[in-house]
């Protein structure tokens, strides 16, 4: 993996956003661009792990947001990261209204079909971002 | 009636690593099965976007940090920013102590993971006891 692209999701644990924004990631980075991505902890950054800096001005970051509060994308902006691009459950959720996300310490059935919508969003942006043609 | 006290229960957010994944499950075993009405859980990286009312909470209530690793990114946020913690919990170091070794990848739990969650649980609510018999 010469330049991976780091998909960074929030920490929520309160709501099922933030547990979407986490398993979108794990798609994404396990599953459906697994040579192309990686991730790293948000909690890392925030606390100014100098590695975890390093690799985050260096490399091109998602983030991904359960909420408007945009941890994810705020924490890397804050960090002059070279964010290419931000995603937030709640937006994804509007186009969906028919998906009632409700469990949160383990996705229910909604929830999961969110995520995996989510992450083929992200996917097609790594395919923009890597010239293969697919725009989100 | 009065309020039932309040304890926060910070975890780190541990995308990388099956710690993170536990810490994050325990917490929401506290929240959601044992210690209901006493427990409110704060998303950590609010806490550096300057989140007034996450800080002032964990300024005002005791807090117990429940980290994945022993970079300690809970505690040292709370700390950071709002006042030192009641308690400091690493998972890492539970999980050497319990000799428990198949957790599960850091997705998905195995059943050994999702022992040691409870058993992680059941030390948080532990040391809310604790907290709440001595005062602070």
């Amino acid at each position: 993996m010469s330049d991976p692209v780091l998909i960074i999701p929030c920490s929520g644990i309160g709501k099922p956003f933030g547990s979407i924004s986490r398993e979108a990631t794990y798609c994404v980075v396990e599953d459906l661009k697994k040579e192309e991505t990686d991730t790293l902890c948000l909690s890392l950054l925030v606390m100014g792990d100098g590695d975890a800096i390093r690799s985050v001005k260096s490399h091109r970051c998602i983030a991904v947001d359960g909420c408007p509060n945009e941890c994810s994308k705020k924490n890397l902006e804050l960090l002059d990261a070279k964010l290419v691009a931000n995603y937030r459950v709640v937006d994804i959720l509007r186009d969906y209204r028919h998906l009632k996300p409700r469990a949160i310490t383990f996705l229910d059935e909604d929830g999961r079909k969110l995520a995996r919508i989510l992450a083929e969003k992200i996917t097609s942006k790594i395919d923009e971002l890597n010239n293969r043609g697919t725009v989100s | 009636m009065s309020t039932p006290p309040k304890i926060g229960v910070v975890s780190c957010s541990g995308e990388c690593c099956v710690e993170g994944t536990i810490s994050r499950i325990a917490t929401r075993f506290v929240l959601e099965k044992l210690r209901s009405d006493n427990t409110v859980t704060i998303c950590l990286p609010l806490f550096s976007i300057g989140e007034k009312g996450e800080r002032l909470f964990a300024k005002s209530s005791p807090t117990i940090a429940v980290d994945g690793c022993d970079k300690r990114c809970a505690k040292n946020a709370i700390e950071q920013y709002s006042g030192k913690t009641a308690c400091s919990i690493v998972v890492s170091e539970l999980l050497k102590k319990w000799s428990i070794e198949n957790t599960g990848p850091r997705r998905e739990l195995s059943k050994d993971g999702l022992e040691a969650a409870t058993k992680v649980a059941e030390k948080i609510v532990a040391a809310m006891d604790d907290i709440f018999t001595r005062g602070r």
